[in-house]
């Protein structure tokens, strides 16, 4: 039943968002042709602890670590994406050849970074990273909300909905986002009791 | 499951990295064994048999038989009824899905357990197909809970966190990002239901695979080719599916996630393979020119031949067919034991 579930879950993220440029394995296209290769055999990719960048220049990582921090801040909970290593996991994600030709998703991530800096460039002659929190937010405020975007920023909103599941993706299956969600599960229990009183109280 | 078993009458010997070729077969048309590449040192092999049993799944034990031609078997082995391919089915699938507020913003608690949401919704309208407008059934898998949290978890939450909206303020429609952005995770992480639906397709002659004469694969074996379309009734009973899927999550104040598949859409149904429930391509049945098998998974054909994957079974179950499958495996065996008993084998 595990790997039904997962086929629907990937299979509906597709039908929910068939125009995500850069997330993987969920259009209903690749889904539905069942390649191997589109999602890891047991469903995560990370990189190892001793990761060397691959695929980012140094000032597209630059880029990724501050707009990363802007989409998962630090709060009382938990850290920031950086704190997690989310930009190095997108790194890894550019280039693991397990989740298929990366060729689309580079020149999508990479064409999406040089949109952003060519808009601050225009408005605020700065790049992005070099930008000052309150014009980085300025920015974001005009593509980070698809139904409410000026016009003319199409490209920006797509490539952040992508991005926006990136740094999801990162930052939730660390250990950091783990426990920040609160995920309990996969342990042993030596008695199953079912569903907790206080749970279904609320 | 049951080679530790046949290990221990230490009468198996189990030979794996081999990719069979063909069926052996002698000048009088009965099987003689299998040929077949050690996938390990591409050498070519074989095994001589007295019974040649295929279990490959439906279409790879079609593909075989297909691909096992000889002067007796022109058309593929077993296959004097150009049966051998035909039939093939797979389940029906679509699915829906939506965020329960009721199990939003839950305590920390284990969800793991005895599959999805400890639900299953098994066929319930068998009496009333008069009204319905397809025949045969489904059921509906019901998945959701506070899985582990993992690659593309929430992914696409832009298109749905506007619904059941804190008390910030935001721009209209889903998406944003910050503080705001990562509690909108937390409160929506567990809160998503989804109902799959799996049915029964109905058998026809005209789904089929057959060999494709241009194409080998990587030892020169040559590969199937797919012709198989849903018919009306399935696209109606997929249609069912997403209707009632839907009104039972809206009775639970669901935000669903999408529209309701349009007919352009056939519905949502999955395509054809994609539940990997392969069935039908060796059918059984009393008749040698409309069925392959008998009801003891023996080929017509060749007496010393059998089949015990799900390329035997002549209707499709709703439910998943592992179990039809060991059942009727289970009665060949007998009747393969019984057979050489009385020395007719």
């Amino acid at each position: 039943m595990a790997d039904m579930e997962r086929r629907d879950a990937l299979k509906l993220l597709g039908l929910m968002a068939a125009t995500s440029t850069f997330s993987f394995a969920c259009t209903a296209e690749e889904t539905s042709t069942g390649s191997a290769a589109a999602t890891p055999p047991d469903g995560t990719t990370r990189p190892t602890a001793d990761y060397t960048k691959q695929f980012f220049t140094d000032h597209e990582m630059r880029t990724v670590r501050v707009m990363a921090d802007l989409v998962i801040p630090a709060d009382d909970r938990s850290g920031s994406a950086s704190d997690a290593r989310v930009p190095e996991f997108i790194d890894h994600v550019m280039t693991d050849e397990l989740l298929g030709d990366p060729q689309p998703r580079q020149t999508a991530m990479r064409g999406g970074l040089a949109w952003v800096d060519y808009q601050c460039l225009q408005r605020f002659d700065a790049l992005f990273a070099d930008c000052s929190e309150a014009q980085q937010k300025e920015l974001l405020d005009d593509i980070a909300w698809p139904d409410a975007a000026p016009d003319g920023m199409e490209a920006g909103v797509e490539f952040f909905n992508s991005f926006r599941n990136l740094v999801a993706s990162g930052f939730f299956s660390s250990k950091m986002g783990v426990d920040d969600l609160g995920y309990i599960g996969n342990t042993y229990v030596s008695e199953w009791t079912g569903c907790p009183d206080d749970v279904r109280a609320t | 499951m049951l080679i530790d078993p046949a290990r221990e009458t230490g009468q198996l010997t189990l030979l794996t990295n081999a990719m069979v070729r063909e069926v052996t077969t002698d000048a009088e048309g009965r099987a003689t064994g299998v040929s077949y590449i050690d996938t390990r040192t591409r050498s070519e092999q074989k095994v001589q048999a007295d019974i040649v049993i295929l279990a490959a799944s439906a279409c790879e034990s079609a593909r075989l038989l297909l691909n096992s031609t000889s002067n007796q078997h022109p058309n593929g082995l077993a296959n004097s009824s150009g049966v051998v391919g035909r039939y093939l089915m797979d389940s029906t699938g679509t699915t829906v899905a939506g965020i329960l507020p009721q199990l939003m913003n839950d305590p920390d608690h284990n969800c793991d357990g005895v599959g999805g949401m400890h639900v299953y919704i098994p066929w319930w309208l068998h009496d009333q197909h008069d009204r319905l407008g397809f025949p045969r059934g489904y059921h509906f898998e019901i998945w959701g809970g506070r899985g582990m949290p993992g690659y593309g978890i929430m992914n696409n939450i832009h298109t749905y966190n506007d619904a059941f909206a804190g008390p910030d303020e935001r721009p209209k429609g889903g998406g944003g990002y910050g503080p705001q952005l990562k509690e909108d995770y937390r409160r929506f992480y567990g809160s998503v239901v989804g109902l799959s639906g799996r049915g029964e397709m109905v058998a026809r002659e005209d789904n089929y695979c057959e060999i494709d004469p241009d194409t080998v694969d990587q030892y020169g074996i040559p590969t199937l080719r797919f012709n198989v379309n849903w018919s009306d009734a399935e696209l109606q009973q997929v249609r069912h599916m997403q209707e009632t899927g839907r009104e039972i999550l809206r009775s639970m104040d669901a935000h669903v996630f999408g529209d309701m598949p349009t007919e352009e859409q056939d519905y949502g149904i999955t395509m054809p393979g994609e539940i990997i429930h392969e069935a039908g391509t060796t059918r059984m049945g009393d008749d040698p020119r409309s069925s392959v098998l008998n009801s003891y998974c023996q080929a017509h054909d060749v007496d010393n031949l059998f089949v015990t994957d799900a390329g035997p079974l002549v209707s499709m179950p709703h439910k998943n067919p592992t179990w039809t499958i060991m059942a009727l495996a289970m009665r060949a065996s007998d009747y393969i034991i019984d057979q050489r008993n009385k020395g007719t084998l």
